[in-house]
């Protein structure tokens, strides 16, 4: 029996064992903000939390996750938005936004293990998430806005992954 | 559909405003059956149907064309609301649905999304859509007051009559002020009148995309639903001869295996991924027959000799090119290649479709809703009327999703054959390798000097199969696709030349060919733009200077490409950065760029800048138009960089993005933009945005090439050669 906690709930999935992660989210949970892109941890679309970590979705096996501890895009802030939310919005960073969920996990969890990152730091982070649209040189300054504003304030946002 | 709220729809009689109501959601729990019936027996042929206000004052306003990223879904809008002086916090936009635009004679116009006509193809309908409702919300103020109208002034929802400062609410008029008469004509504002064009209105759909909203079609969920994952004949064109069902129908999960048409297989299952599985497992013995001989080198012999062929259907002749040539006292002729390019949208191919007592109910990630609507009949057999699109988000276009529809067809033709909804999806593998691709094509350039070393000649043919004779036949002429000589007709082409000769050779194969971000003008001007570079440089001449110089009749061109140099100060480069620079007019918008690159001493290209000027005569969102253009970067230069799609044995040999690559986060330059906005000075038709920033990256990074490395590269992309010769 397969126990993972999704989002802070226990479940016991009912697809088998070797279904990717990805679309065990997507068609037995309905969580659709996860994304398919590629199938193969090409373009990370499909980006989740595992255990505070980013993972591509579409290459985990469910019975590979068990006792594992799954955030998805829809619970990445446990209440309202999370800062790198709020930032994409202002920045007005999707174009077509479909990428944008796998972009959004990955700075996540890129900024909570270096909450103040190099260019070259976000390079070697986001550079295996894709965007068709271009949308690179504004979510280079979300995350830019977002470490700025946690160096400003005392407290800093803990993703609730890493909780 | 919320029919109990009260909503007053403008252009149509109040008894049709109550069946106008067009309130499906964007929802990923589309109720089947709930939808809207299409049936109207208001037939209106103006278009005027766009604006809906409650008695909360909540504006609705209705869009036709898609949302595909490049903001249709706030510009458009805008557009509407500036004429009819609403409070834009009250906005909310809503698609037209595509059956009713059907049944009541397009009463929303085109819903086409391509060609970058969104904006430039409806501002003049939508602006004066809501000029015609302000007048009619005026008048009802003005009635119930006694006053003249001209007394009374609109703005901000609110209807004020100065003298005596009285007010109503647009809320509290609108079901009066709907079934009054519609005014005939009425006056646009000037441009210096605006308080929402040429702001940067946030973006309208933005909170949706960041916090995973269900907004896709592929994230559509209906009750009873079955997944299907696809497998079409890999050697494009060929034919299914036969499939074992009995290996796959046993695994959990699997309902169903079909054949579509006989072109493809599609294993329907409880679960996309039961359906993959069970599609990777299914024995499928293909028909090779089509492939054979079909390879990226035999099509190259084919358009190489095209290039000498006396079939060329001309798209444009000034002077003599021919006489001018053998008269020139010396001629540069060079030959270019640019290969087939695959779009790959994030969202793969999708598509729900829904076939149930001879009506269909279809959700659907289109450019082009209204032939998605009228594929799906013509597939399924049943009239028009009993199609319902539900339109989605799309997650991205660039081309993929407007004319072609060969996705909405599959997918009727799979849900046909069982009972339940079915959601196609396919894999990144097969949109790959079942694409609509850019075309494959090769030019032949010839220039001749005179002895004084004026520029007197110039003759184009290009070679390559074309989009038209599979994708829309009616814009041939005289069965000639005089589109694919596009970058150098009288509209497009500013640059004089008095003797000049565009000529296309049409060699069609087997393999798809459609739109691609840019379309004619991302090859071509590439194309020519290379070589007037090389022009530049057999005559010694700066190419910047080299190009104003041929631009002298064309003050709309020179503004731009003199905008472009003096912002990326052109000729002044820090040690070790080389620029190129290119101007591509296209979809009535001139677009410059000037690229800064470097290359080590390993031969590795970095990319550091790109300035763009453009002219799209008016700007409505700076801010989305300057997402355009960083977009329209990013697009091209992965394409430039290593967009490639080859064939052997008539098989796509790529497959996902390891090997058709995509530009990524390390790889973006920085992208700076400047308007150059014209106005009506030239032109009473506006520019588009979506494309033009896509034709001038590849000329300009290749010209930048040669200025770094003395290369003069002729074929895309830049992969496959080396920069720097290995010691």
């Amino acid at each position: 029996m397969i126990d993972i906690t999704i989002n802070g709930v226990s479940r016991r999935p009912a697809s088998e064992g070797d279904t990717p992660l990805l679309w065990y989210l997507r068609d037995e949970l309905g969580l659709t903000g996860t994304r398919f892109g590629c199938g193969a941890g090409l373009c990370g679309c499909c980006t989740v939390h595992v255990d505070g970590k980013a993972v591509r979705s579409c290459l985990k096996r469910i019975e590979d996750l068990d006792g594992s501890n799954v955030t998805t895009i829809e619970q990445l802030s446990a209440n309202g938005l999370h800062p790198l939310q709020q930032a994409w919005i202002d920045l007005e960073v999707p174009q077509c936004g479909y990428c944008q969920s796998g972009q959004i996990m990955q700075a996540a969890a890129l900024l909570s293990e270096n909450p103040h990152p190099s260019d070259a730091d976000i390079d070697a982070a986001m550079s295996g998430n894709i965007c068709r649209c271009g949308t690179y040189p504004r979510i280079r300054k979300a995350i830019k806005r977002v470490a700025k504003m946690q160096m400003n304030s005392s407290a800093g946002f803990v993703p609730n992954s890493a909780k | 559909m919320n029919t109990t709220r009260r909503t007053f729809t403008f252009g149509i009689s109040a008894a049709a405003a109550g069946l106008a109501v067009s309130a499906y959601p964007l929802s990923s729990l589309a109720a089947p059956g709930n939808a809207p019936t299409g049936a109207n027996e208001d037939s209106t042929p103006e278009i005027t149907a766009w604006i809906k206000i409650e008695p909360d004052d909540t504006t609705i306003i209705m869009v036709a064309r898609s949302e595909m990223g490049q903001g249709n879904f706030t510009t458009l809008p805008m557009l509407v609301a500036e004429e009819l002086e609403c409070d834009w916090r009250f906005v909310r936009p809503q698609y037209v649905e595509p059956n009713e635009n059907l049944s009541r004679g397009n009463a929303w116009g085109d819903m086409t999304t391509a060609a970058s006509i969104s904006i430039r193809g409806s501002q003049s309908y939508l602006r004066k859509a809501g000029a015609q409702a302000r007048h009619m919300l005026i008048a009802e103020a003005a009635e119930r007051w006694q006053v003249p109208q001209d007394e009374c002034v609109a703005r901000d929802s609110v209807v004020t009559h100065a003298p005596t400062r009285r007010a109503f609410r647009y809320g509290e008029i609108a079901e009066a002020a709907a079934i009054r008469p519609i005014p005939a004509d009425v006056r646009l504002k000037h441009a210096n009148e605006w308080r929402l064009i040429g702001q940067s209105i946030p973006r309208v759909d933005v909170r949706d995309k960041a916090v995973g909203s269900p907004i896709y079609a592929i994230d559509v969920r209906l009750p009873d639903m079955l997944f299907a994952s696809v497998s079409a004949c890999p050697i494009l064109g060929g034919r299914l001869k036969s499939f074992d069902a009995s290996q796959v129908i046993g695994i959990p999960g699997v309902r169903h295996v079909v054949a579509v048409e006989d072109t493809a297989v599609a294993v329907l299952a409880d679960s996309w991924w039961q359906a993959k599985k069970a599609r990777d497992a299914l024995p499928i013995i293909w028909d090779p027959a089509a492939g054979k001989g079909l390879s990226t080198q035999t099509l190259r012999d084919t358009y190489r000799h095209g290039l000498d062929a006396d079939d060329a259907a001309i798209g444009r002749r000034i002077g003599d090119g021919n006489k001018a040539l053998s008269q020139a006292a010396f001629v540069v002729q060079a030959d270019y290649e640019a290969p087939y390019l695959a779009h790959t949208t994030m969202e793969p191919q999708t598509c729900t479709v829904h076939v149930r007592d001879g009506s269909a109910e279809v959700w659907a990630p289109t450019q082009d809703a209204d032939r998605t609507l009228l594929n799906v009949s013509k597939t399924l057999g049943i009239p028009a009327s009993k199609v319902i699109v539900h339109k989605h988000h799309l997650g991205g276009g660039f081309g993929r999703r407007g004319l072609a529809q060969d996705w909405a067809r599959m997918a009727a033709n799979i849900a046909k054959q069982v009972e339940r909804p079915v959601k196609m999806i396919w894999t990144r593998e097969e949109d790959i390798q079942h694409d609509y691709y850019r075309p494959m094509v090769l030019a032949r350039q010839s220039a001749g000097f005179d002895a004084a070393g004026n520029l007197i000649a110039w003759k184009v043919r290009v070679c390559g199969s074309s989009m038209l004779v599979g994708l829309s036949p009616d814009r041939l002429t005289n069965g000639q696709d005089l589109e694919m000589c596009n970058a150098f007709q009288n509209d497009d082409m500013a640059y004089h030349v008095p003797n000049f000769e565009v000529g296309y050779v049409m060699r069609n194969s087997s393999v798809p060919v459609g739109f691609w971000r840019g379309v004619n003008h991302s090859q071509n001007g590439y194309f020519r733009e290379c070589f007037i570079d090389e022009l530049a440089h057999v005559r010694d001449q700066d190419p910047y200077r080299f190009r104003r110089n041929l631009l002298s009749e064309a003050p709309r061109s020179l503004a731009v490409l003199d905008e472009v140099a003096k912002r990326a100060n052109w000729g002044r480069t820090a040690k070790g950065i080389f620029q190129g620079i290119a101007l591509v007019e296209c979809y009535n918008s001139v677009t410059a760029q000037v690229v800064d690159i470097s290359v080590d001493d390993t031969g590795q290209l970095t990319v550091h800048r790109v300035v763009c000027a453009i002219d799209a005569c008016y700007i409505v969102n700076p801010n989305i138009v300057e997402a355009q253009m960083q977009g329209a970067v990013a697009y091209a230069l992965g394409a430039v960089l290593y967009g490639e799609i080859t064939l052997q044995d008539g098989k796509v040999q790529q497959s996902n993005f390891h090997d058709y690559r995509a530009l990524r986060m390390n790889e973006m330059p920085q992208v700076e933009t400047y308007f150059v906005s014209s106005g009506d000075k030239y032109s009473k038709d506006w520019g588009g945005v979506g494309e033009p920033g896509t034709p001038p990256l590849a000329p300009a990074v290749y010209n930048a090439v040669f200025a770094a490395t003395g290369k003069r590269i002729r074929s895309l992309p830049l992969a496959n050669h080396q920069l720097r010769s290995p010691q």
